[in-house]
């Protein structure tokens, strides 16, 4: 229910019966009956020749005492009481012009009859007794302007005010001279307080910094119990009648909803009307103890009822879903109990293959916000070893990626991932023999071997798993292995099962496809491979590399960068980016070719050119990075070279780089991850064995750092590490025993240990070096 | 005109370019060098300021630790230290802030590439043919990789800094004229392009800036409506002849557009309410939500330069002067049709003479013909300290003018 108003308004307040509610603004004031079905104008209060700006009103209150008694505060400082009881047209009571600058804000005792507070932008706050001419008492806040002042309801002799610069003080009505306590609240202006009808003591504020605060003032030190982040500024704030936690707010700029919020869940409104055009500037619930009726006013020449169970709630459109990865590979996933129920329900051969994966479900007691927050939480617990990484270990240490010829590196690097079970990479590693080098080479069963396995199994799965979990894929790949022998009827399983596990991932949200995928290898029995090749496992940092680059706005500094668009483009031509039948679109091209060419390997030789294959290897290699398997994306990339690099942008390479690297590192391998770095062609990434390679010295006679250089000190002119066993100077590697602390050149040292184990020195120690 | 010879003298080698084609406007005197076909740069004074006596202004090397920490911020950020940081040093703490801001807008990551803060920053100062202000963006432009056409004027530029050549001719003389079609035009090509508002505020403002150089305060209400009319009137005889500016500056001039003053413009133009728009309630919070930071260093600009006080007033010590603070800030929004409800503007005219009102004016409107005669006309007995004071006061206050009645606009496009 609403009414048109004539003007803006700025401030609204109801009588004590609950029944007329006051607008006040630049160019009105006018009272309101609040009927069944409509507003009805009892009153207009702006009366007389010509518009005074004492008239012009930043505030009102209705007493909650006397139904006849409002008070205004003006633009211009004045304060205006009113009287309904007057005879006359003229409503007006009585003037107090004291205020310099603009009152904020005017508040009645909530008791006491004839007391009235104000607050101004002069930074003082005034006390008048209605029955004196003039003020009572004079309150200097000692800081910028006031924004707010409110009486307590609860104790009879304290008021808190609020401040432009971040502060609310609490102020004794019968001592004048200084506050009770003040402490900051807020960072920038504080524009509002509202002090909580039944809980004694506790104190809302909002302000500009957008958020909404409940303080205790009871304990000693003001303490911060609630805090509510908005997305503006906040203008008011008004407590629920009758719901302890729930209190109403809006805002003064941009955003013109009125929300209400239980305090204990700040992040999402119980509660939003949205029927406002433009700012709301004013709200007061109708009646103090009924938490149904809500008014409002605004900006946009309009006064609002709103009834509380017409008002959209937020909560329910939100669905509340929680991930998280456990220290050893467990996943947690809690969702909205209605949506788990349905899903389950559709997938119904779940529930029969769960030996590997243990299904906890249990209920949230939902206590502080009952029936909204009911939610279902599954846990996924890993076998214990299930999520090794000796796969990824024994990978690093055994490929080859360089100094030998591109054949051998291939072949290589092929036997060693079908050592280890990895049965696609070797397929990868033996296509690229045989697109990089001369098809006369590749031994003819090999060929054989790869030719059935290209053209039945490698495509499929690029297709139709859409990228999206490994698992599944080798899951089918492991059991085409098996039945090496067999192909064809290879093919008609594998299509039949990729066909159903596309159908799921378009059908499922992505936690719950999880147990589906396990539930592939498990027909086989063969856990063991099921889990080192899940992604998420292997990278659980891996998207958070990815997602920066295009989730912001390319700042201006890329743009500037040659490449940039580049980048652009081929970001949106991977598979990561568009959807899943994109993917398959883009890849189609891939189908083809590769059936084309395990023809031509076949029947007649090869002359297509290397270049022609050079877009399919890039995917592939994206293919590989975005199930994270990054160290097949940066292997390849070393060990082609020049063949492919240019077809893929700097970024993504040195992205690739960065995480293989970062891996490796976290497995402790040192030297492989140094042989990757020396072999990056990326110059960020070949920078990073150059950084901190200097070794500071101190001197062993004189104990200050060698400077200048590192073998002679410039203070005692002495060399300052010798070699026991040849006397000389030592300028490179110097091993030293911990026991003696006599060493020398390592190679003689190690010469030396092999015919005695005395100290080369001959001090008589019993040398040991680890 | 006056800034321009300020650029000249300084000699300092960054300024090279625009030193050898801004002296061509500093008149007089170089006849013998144009016969032979070269200009020379001349100093036409010593110092940073040619209104003030370089023996007034801080020698470098004598500054205390506060103020040398300024310096070399600044010129860490910039390069050089340049003669507004001279003599704005009068004034540490604002100093401090306005380099801040200066150098977040200017040179930190933001919604807008380098090139165009700084084309925009030209297109400002042009509207105020101060051509140190142009040639100083235009060295940064070409030395953050503009591209040097554009300089051949606003046609060939990007539409998107075209489209807001007419919002920047409003803004910069008559900016009660601002409408929410303004913004229109302007975001329909980005929606990130608000930000703009906002930067071309603050370039502005760094013109002022440069063109007041100096300033300050001294012994110190009618109604609005009179003040506003009256200060119509306001206005210098010794309209000098301003010669167009250098080479770039004449390609953004559009001379015919300049300030009129708001009462005795045509069309009736609502007067605005700071109690309906302010900064501190609304501008902060769209301006914060626009540029994320920009709204809490402007704010806090403004407030250091609302709220500087020594206590202080010519030789007197010990005086509240918010008073005079006020009056001269109201009077300025005054210009600009804005309006305090709570402010008696009687105090205005027992607090601002005349010949004090004639320097307000010319400097906040049209900054270009202020002369030293206007400078040293008023509050005589006051420290130049004391005049750089009100200078601060004149440019943040009609930056804040500015900037409500863009805001505004945007607010209500935006609704």
């Amino acid at each position: 229910m609403h009414c048109h108003l004539d003007a803006p308004a700025n401030a609204v307040s109801v009588c004590r019966d609950a029944a007329q509610v006051a607008v006040a603004g630049r160019s009105i004031f006018k009272i309101y009956a609040i009927e069944e079905e409509q507003f009805v104008e009892k009153l207009n209060l702006r009366v007389g020749r010509k518009p005074s700006l004492n008239l012009s009103c930043a505030d009102v209150v209705w007493h909650q005492m006397d139904e006849n008694l409002l008070a205004t505060a003006a633009t211009n400082g004045v304060v205006v009481t009113w009287n309904l009881g007057r005879p006359s047209r003229n409503k007006q009571d009585q003037l107090f012009t004291e205020h310099k600058r603009t009152v904020n804000k005017v508040c009645f005792h909530p008791t006491e009859a004839h007391v009235l507070l104000s607050g101004s932008q002069d930074g003082f706050m005034k006390c008048f007794d209605l029955r004196r001419k003039d003020s009572v008492s004079t309150f200097s806040g000692q800081s910028e302007s006031v924004r707010d002042v409110q009486f307590s309801i609860r104790d009879y002799f304290t008021f808190a005010s609020t401040f432009e610069n971040g502060n609310v003080q609490l102020w004794d009505i019968r001592r004048p001279d200084r506050c009770e306590r003040m402490f900051t609240a807020h960072n920038g202006p504080v524009f509002c307080c509202d002090w909580h009808p039944e809980d004694r003591g506790w104190l809302a504020t909002g302000g500009r910094d957008k958020m909404v605060k409940v303080w205790d003032m009871t304990t000693h030190r003001a303490k911060e119990m609630h805090c509510v982040q908005t997305i503006a500024s906040v203008a008011r704030v008004k407590w629920r009648p009758e719901c302890r936690h729930h209190l109403a707010t809006c805002s003064m700029m941009v955003d013109h909803n009125i929300y209400v919020w239980d305090v204990r869940r700040p992040f999402v409104p119980a509660a939003m009307f949205e029927e406002h055009r433009d700012v709301t500037t004013g709200i007061v619930w109708r009646h103090p103890h009924d938490p149904s009726f809500l008014l409002s006013g605004s900006k946009d020449s309009t006064l609002c009822q709103h009834l509380f169970r017409d008002a959209s709630q937020p909560v329910e459109r939100a669905n509340p879903e929680g991930l998280c990865y456990g220290l050893f590979g467990d996943l947690a996933f809690a969702a909205k109990e209605s949506l788990v129920a349905a899903e389950s329900g559709r997938k119904p051969c779940a529930g029969d293959r769960r030996h590997t994966i243990f299904f906890k479900r249990k209920l949230d007691s939902a206590e502080p916000f009952s029936g909204l927050a009911s939610s279902a939480l599954s846990v996924f617990e890993t076998e214990p070893g299930g999520g090794s990484m000796s796969w990824f270990v024994d990978t690093a240490e055994r490929y080859a990626l360089a100094g030998r010829p591109l054949a051998e590196l291939c072949d290589h690097n092929a036997k060693v991932a079908r050592e280890l079970g990895r049965n696609q990479v070797a397929q990868t590693w033996t296509m690229l023999r045989i697109i990089y080098c001369s098809p006369g080479l590749v031994p003819s069963a090999n060929l054989n071997h790869s030719v059935g396995k290209g053209s039945s199994c490698g495509l499929p799965l690029m297709n139709s798993f859409n990228l999206k979990d490994m698992a599944s894929g080798l899951g089918s790949e492991t059991r085409l292995d098996r039945s090496k022998g067999d192909t064809r009827s290879d093919t008609v399983l594998l299509d039949s099962s990729a066909t159903l596990i596309t159908n799921e991932d378009n059908e499922e949200t992505e936690g719950s496809d999880v147990p589906a995928d396990y539930l592939l290898g498990d027909v086989e029995g063969e856990e063991e491979e099921l889990y080192p090749l899940d992604p998420e496992h292997v990278h659980p940092e891996e998207p958070e590399y990815v997602l920066p680059q295009e989730a912001f706005p390319l700042r201006h500094e890329i743009v500037d960068t040659p490449s940039g668009p580049e980048h652009l483009q081929e970001k949106a031509d991977s598979p990561h980016v568009s959807g899943s039948e994109a993917d398959v679109a883009s890849l189609a091209p891939a189908d083809s070719s590769f059936s084309l060419l395990s023809i031509s390997h076949t029947l007649y030789d090869s002359r297509l050119p290397a270049d022609f294959f050079s877009v399919l290897v890039c995917d592939m290699l994206r293919f590989y990075a975005e199930q994270g398997d990054v160290q097949m994306a940066v292997s390849v990339l070393i060990v082609l070279g020049e063949r492919v690099r240019k077809d893929i942008d700097e970024q993504t390479q040195e992205h690739w780089y960065t995480s293989y690297i970062d891996l490796l590192q976290r497995f402790c391998l040192w030297n492989v991850s140094n042989q990757v770095v020396k072999l990056s062609t990326s110059r960020a990434v070949s920078c990073l064995n150059q950084a901190s390679t200097t070794l500071h010295v101190n001197c062993s006679h004189c104990k200050r750092p060698m400077s200048s250089r590192g073998w002679v000190c410039d203070r005692c002119h002495r060399a300052a590490s010798t070699c026991a066993v040849c006397h000389h100077v030592v300028k490179g590697l110097f091993v030293w025993c911990q026991g003696c602390s006599h060493g020398g050149h390592l190679q003689h040292v190690m010469k030396w240990l092999e015919g005695s184990s005395h100290c080369p020195a001959g001090c008589g120690h019993l040398c040991e070096y680890a | 005109m006056r800034l321009a010879s300020a650029a000249n003298e300084a000699y300092t080698a960054s300024l090279a370019v625009s030193e050898l084609l801004g002296c061509k406007q500093c008149g007089g005197g170089r006849g013998q060098d144009e016969e032979l076909g070269i200009r020379i740069p001349r100093p036409l004074g010593h110092g940073p300021s040619r209104f003030i006596p370089e023996k007034e202004i801080l020698q470098v090397g004598r500054e205390d630790a506060q103020m040398h920490a300024l310096f070399a911020d600044s010129f860490a950020a910039l390069g050089r230290l340049d003669n507004i940081t001279l003599v704005m040093v009068f004034h540490p703490q604002y100093l401090e802030s306005f380099l801040k801001t200066q150098h977040y807008l200017l040179q930190m990551d933001g919604p807008l590439p380098l090139h165009y803060r700084h084309y925009i920053g030209i297109m400002a100062a042009a509207r105020h043919q101060c051509s140190y202000l142009v040639n100083l963006h235009v060295n940064d432009f070409l030395h953050v990789g503009g591209d040097p056409k554009w300089l051949n004027g606003l046609e060939n530029a990007p539409q998107k800094l075209q489209n807001l050549g007419e919002l920047n001719k409003v803004l910069a003389h008559r900016p009660w004229l601002i409408t929410k079609e303004h913004i229109e035009v302007c975001s329909n090509v980005s929606d990130s392009f608000f930000e703009v508002e906002a930067l071309m505020e603050k370039m502005k403002q760094l013109q002022e800036c440069r063109d007041e150089e100096e300033a300050s305060q001294e012994e110190m209400a009618s109604r609005f409506e009179i003040e506003k009319r009256e200060s119509m009137f306001v206005f210098s005889s010794d309209d000098e002849e301003v010669t167009p500016a250098r080479d770039v500056s004449r390609h953004f001039e559009d001379t015919s557009y300049g300030y009129k003053d708001f009462s005795r413009h045509g069309m009736h133009v609502p007067t605005f309410r700071v109690q309906d728009y302010c900064w501190e309630d609304h501008g902060y919070s769209l301006v914060n939500r626009l540029y994320p930071d920009v709204g809490q260093l402007i704010d806090e600009k403004f407030h250091i330069a609302y709220n500087l006080t020594y206590n202080t007033m010519a030789m007197h010590k010990d005086v509240d002067t918010s008073m005079l603070r006020r009056a001269i800030w109201n009077y300025i929004h005054c210009m600009f049709g804005i309006r305090y409800d709570d402010y008696d503007y009687g105090e205005i005219n027992q607090l601002l003479d005349r010949s004090f009102k004639v320097y307000i004016k010319t400097v906040v409107c049209t900054p270009e013909k202020v002369t030293k005669r206007m400078y040293d006309s008023f509050w005589r007995q006051f420290k130049h300290s004391e005049k750089v004071h009100v200078n601060l006061l004149l440019i943040e206050a009609r930056m804040q003018a500015e900037l409500l009645y863009a805001l505004r606009a945007i607010t209500r496009y935006m609704t």
